[in-house]
């Protein structure tokens, strides 16, 4: 049984779908460490860049939007790691120092 | 995501429906499997356990990385009663993330001063339950010792099969409840699932002790495995 979901995501997805824009979804499957949001927790995002939802409360979020405007072209899935190990670390690295996967699908 | 299974998903979730998508996070397959067909499923063990506990993981089978994405409903609470007790235990349920309503037709205990930001209403509860679309993601508590306002309730709660239904009073109340419930129709097996005396047993005296014991015996019913709530009975 869940508690408290947040703001509804997937339907934002379909509708935003229905209104023929391409959507990708991103969702949270791994973590280690103090992982900012657990699994499942979620981002849509269309083709105009637009998100809503959260997968890090704020740390990779710009980072997982510009991967998801390529999947939302090549219709190719990609899982992201992000951690403090990364070489981007500064950039989009996680301050929790914690890691996470991240899987980027298109709605299609 | 296939548009079709985004669809379905969202149309399981807004009939209040648990289910699952299971996603291949190497290939990108994906499946849905909606709560009625979790038993028939090669995954049924790993799908129950993350469905119990409302948590979407990651799990390897036959070396295949399978992420199990949960959408469970919105667990609820309906409490019966704007007593002392409900004014510590609504927005306890509140920040452990359930949806809390609060129905009693005393308009002088109902009131919006003594319980803000939650959702009243004073209404008799053949007025006020029908409408809540009380179903089994439902826990539900009866508070008033009043037995025109908590036996009417509790007939209701049984015939939406609520996960969890506490009723307040001594065992010696309860006994009294018992016999009027019987012949109102209730059945030995709903009598049976009501918690009565209301909480996990941990000495709570204040009424916002009595709420965590409440809270604590809710969560109880929410998380165990049926197996091991047997075994704490």
């Amino acid at each position: 049984m869940q508690l408290d979901r947040d703001e509804d995501i997937l339907r934002a997805a379909e509708d935003w779908r229905k209104a023929g824009r391409g959507v990708a979804l991103a969702t949270v499957v791994e973590t280690w460490g103090s992982a900012p949001r657990p699994a499942g927790s979620s981002l849509v995002i269309n083709d105009e860049g637009t998100f809503l939802g959260s997968v890090s409360g704020g740390c990779v979020e710009g980072a997982v939007v510009t991967e998801a405007l390529d999947v939302i072209d090549s219709g190719t899935p990609k899982l992201l790691e992000f951690g403090v190990a990364d070489e981007t670390a500064w950039k989009v690295g996680l301050s929790c120092g914690g890691t996470i996967r991240v899987f980027v699908e298109k709605v299609d | 995501m296939k548009f079709e299974i985004l669809q379905q998903l969202n149309a399981e979730r807004a009939a209040r429906r648990p289910a699952i998508v299971v996603t291949d996070t190497a290939t990108g397959a994906q499946r849905l499997v909606k709560s009625a067909d979790i038993a028939a499923d090669p995954l049924a063990a790993e799908l129950d356990k993350q469905l119990r506990m409302g948590k979407s993981a990651t799990v390897e089978v036959g070396g295949q990385k399978l992420f199990l994405n949960v959408y469970a409903p919105t667990a609820k609470l309906v409490i019966v009663g704007a007593v002392h007790i409900s004014q510590a235990l609504a927005p306890l349920a509140r920040s452990l993330g359930y949806d809390v309503t609060v129905v009693d037709p005393r308009t002088a205990f109902a009131s919006p001063e003594r319980f803000p930001e939650v959702p009243l209403i004073a209404e008799w509860p053949d007025v006020a339950l029908p409408p809540l679309n009380i179903d089994h993601y439902t826990a539900f508590v009866a508070l008033t010792h009043d037995p025109k306002i908590d036996d009417p309730a509790l007939l209701h709660a049984f015939a939406r099969d609520c996960f969890y239904i506490g009723a307040l009073g001594s065992k010696k109340t309860h006994a009294k409840r018992l016999e009027r419930l019987k012949g109102e129709g209730a059945s030995d097996a709903d009598l049976g699932r009501i918690h009565a005396p209301i909480g996990l047993a941990i000495g709570a005296v204040s009424p916002s002790e009595i709420a965590v014991s409440i809270m604590a015996e809710i969560t109880a019913a929410l998380r165990l495995p049926a197996s091991s709530k047997a075994a704490a009975a």
